[in-house]
């Protein structure tokens, strides 16, 4: 398992590359001379920006985002689909309910951070619930008794606190962000690690290794799985620009509640 | 939980205070604008087939075109395809203006036509990008005999594509909005070229004449403050009250309740909701207004001979192509265009052949063609209502509410486009 990921590893370095080097491959040379627009941005100044988000890193930031495409494509979404295709659909259900369920202790840190009484309250009773009659977390049966899935995580904590949420970023594989919710990200997973190290919940022999990174390989194979969005699937030209402000959105109306 | 209930009960006891006025049509929503942005709630949807074989299909229709750098992400044309282990009618599906071949509405179409037993092909429309690009054979979408020979070609190619793993009976087709009306020229195309003979024909919600549909639809900015010039500020005007709407709340997500109690809060205007609907047109045809520019290098809203990369701002050209309307395109891009192919086009003659009366000979009385159409719908008047009842006689389906397909995907309506494609044989009997 370690050996796959060290070739994932190098392949996703190798297309990074690839695809810097293609944005510089275009060849202008022998056209004739640029001549102006029937119609320019300079008609728009008497009316307000739509879809404006500020975006200081926009040349990383769309690379990145191409970059994501060609991982998704000839790395990420193989794997996925070869796992669906394998999977029975009942088992992969329940693979993203096990792997949400273990969600549930960041969204319960969280909302406790951010003295939120009723989303920890139901967050406890769904990780309670679930863990036990949901044996392990198989089974969503907290949602079928009216509980509905709560989602906070550290970034939405330092939102809630007034923390700013900095430059749009795009980050690889990961995709679109903020600089508050990458710190929120690495908040988070730094607090994980230290749960399972202290737990000790892969134990001491031989084998932990391999079965906590074939746990963590599944785990990202089921965040992918359960993600719907494909890069560039729209084909609208503008489609960069409709992620960034709708992600953006997303994450002013999350710190709301 | 309790609220989805309750909003569920609220929907299902509508329909017992219409009945009255309208022979019991349950479609919840009166308002023409509501309808068309809030669609068919969930709970009304026609349901998805429990079991479903589908999978895309990816065409190359033009395999020798160099596509510009920019559209690198577009490798063919891209549809949907659900199949039956049996031989079985199949049914082509063509999307309305700027929507692709896996939105909502072509999809319920394809569970409800799924379910009666068809294969079904799905195919965005050719105002889409991914058309424009890779199965448009000019790239400047908007002529109807043009479209049609651009779909009909996908067709055969999408045929040749899974005839080896499927078993076909026949074939029909069906298409709303601007593909409505492109199904019809697509019908009269193959009564010619008699490819795939196809024995029915449903057009919903369709234009009758393209010119006056997107006159109607750019009057929708009209009665915004400012009107179409200040599209921008009414967005972020509207996006404010939605916003406040939320915080004030118990919502956890922007979803169909959210929508829906928005609604009924009477948060928006109808002058407001006209504007939401109008610009939503907006934003779709900046998309297929910049795509038909870069691939023609026509010098429209990009320079004229340069070479756009893909990591390019674009934000400029959405911010022009926005707010240019149909209607510019139209007068200072299309009908341009199609005078260089046609020396001696006038713009009346040309408005006069984009819509059905152009095609009357072909359409009337025809027994193949059939059509959904609402009382509400605002990119047709009355006049147009009349007309298509004309032509198709009992063939045509009025539903007395529902916008513009804001009732598509409702189970009475589904039912009713899978009766109208029903094949029938010589006595009239279920095929």
């Amino acid at each position: 398992m370690m050996l796959a990921l060290r070739s994932l590893v190098q392949l996703v370095v190798a297309m990074y590359l690839a695809a810097l080097l293609s944005g510089c491959a275009t060849t202008t040379a022998n056209l004739p001379p640029e001549e102006p627009a029937m119609h320019s941005v300079a008609e728009s100044v008497d009316d307000e920006k739509m879809l404006y988000v500020d975006d200081p890193w926009i040349n990383f930031n769309k690379r990145m985002y191409t970059f994501n495409y060609y991982a998704d494509k000839y790395v990420i979404l193989p794997v996925v689909r070869s796992y669906e295709f394998i999977t029975p659909e009942l088992m992969q259900d329940g693979v993203s309910n096990f792997f949400n369920n273990i969600g549930e202790v960041k969204t319960l840190y969280n909302s406790l951070l951010q003295a939120k009484g009723k989303k920890s309250l139901v967050t406890f009773g769904r990780f309670v619930t679930n863990s036990t009659i949901g044996i392990g977390g198989l089974f969503d049966v907290a949602k079928k008794m009216g509980m509905e899935r709560q989602s906070e995580d550290f970034g939405q904590t330092l939102g809630v606190w007034g923390v700013g949420s900095g430059p749009y970023v795009v980050l690889p594989i990961l995709g679109p962000n903020t600089v508050r919710s990458t710190t929120g990200f690495l908040v988070d997973t730094g607090a994980r690690i230290a749960i399972v190290d202290g737990l000790n919940i892969y134990g001491d022999d031989d084998e932990s290794g391999a079965i906590e990174a074939a746990v963590t390989t599944l785990e990202f194979i089921d965040t992918r799985h359960q993600i719907k969005f494909r890069y560039y699937k729209t084909h609208y030209p503008f489609e960069y620009f409709m992620v960034r402000y709708l992600y953006k959105q997303q994450g002013e109306f999350a710190i709301m509640k | 939980m309790k609220i989805s209930a309750l909003l569920l009960m609220l929907l299902l006891l509508l329909p017992v205070a219409g009945e009255a006025t309208d022979g019991g049509y349950g479609y919840p929503i009166p308002g023409s604008y509501a309808a068309t942005i809030i669609g068919t709630p969930e709970a009304l949807r026609i349901e998805k087939p429990a079991n479903i074989s589908m999978k895309e299909l990816l065409l190359e229709i033009y395999p020798d075109r160099k596509k510009p750098d920019i559209f690198f992400y577009d490798e063919g044309l891209v549809c949907n395809f659900a199949y039956q282990k049996n031989k079985a009618p199949l049914a082509f599906l063509i999307a309305g203006a700027g929507s692709d071949y896996d939105s909502d509405k072509l999809k319920y179409m394809m569970y409800g036509l799924y379910k009666a037993g068809y294969h079904v092909i799905a195919l965005s429309s050719p105002t889409h990008p991914n058309f424009i690009v890779s199965a448009s054979k000019d790239s400047v979408p908007g002529d109807l005999t043009l479209d049609a020979a651009d779909l009909y070609n996908v067709m055969e190619k999408a045929w040749a594509a899974v005839k080896d793993d499927i078993e076909i009976s026949d074939f029909v087709l069906a298409g709303y909005s601007l593909g409505g009306t492109q199904a019809a020229y697509v019908a009269k195309l193959d009564d010619e070229r008699k490819i795939f003979n196809f024995k029915k024909v449903v057009m919903i919600n369709p234009a009758v004449n393209l010119y006056d549909s997107i006159q109607r639809i750019e009057a929708l900015l009209d009665g915004i403050p400012g009107g179409s010039r200040k599209i921008g500020l009414f967005f972020n005007r509207i996006l404010d009250k939605f916003t406040e709407f939320y915080r004030s709340g118990d919502y956890i997500a922007i979803n169909d309740q959210f929508l829906y109690d928005v609604y009924k809060a009477g948060l928006v205007s109808q002058d407001e909701a006209g504007g939401i609907i109008g610009l939503s047109f907006r934003i779709g045809s900046a998309g297929m207004i910049f795509t038909s520019d870069v691939m023609t290098n026509g010098g429209y809203v990009v320079p004229k001979n340069r070479v756009l990369k893909a990591s390019d701002p674009l934000a400029d050209y959405f911010r022009v192509s926005v707010r240019l309307s149909f209607i510019d395109y139209f007068n200072e891009y299309f009908f341009p265009y199609m005078q260089k192919k046609q020396p001696g086009l006038t713009k009346e003659r040309l408005i006069a052949e984009e819509g059905l009366k152009n095609i009357e000979g072909y359409l009337k009385g025809n027994q193949k063609l059939s059509a959904m159409l609402n009382e509400n719908d605002f990119i047709v008047d009355d006049a147009d209502r009349a007309y298509l009842k004309q032509l198709f006689g009992e063939r045509t389906k009025l539903y007395p509410r529902g916008g513009h397909l804001g009732n598509l995907e409702y189970r009475q309506n589904m039912v009713d486009m899978v009766d109208l494609i029903k094949i029938l044989d010589e006595k009239g009997g279920a095929k």
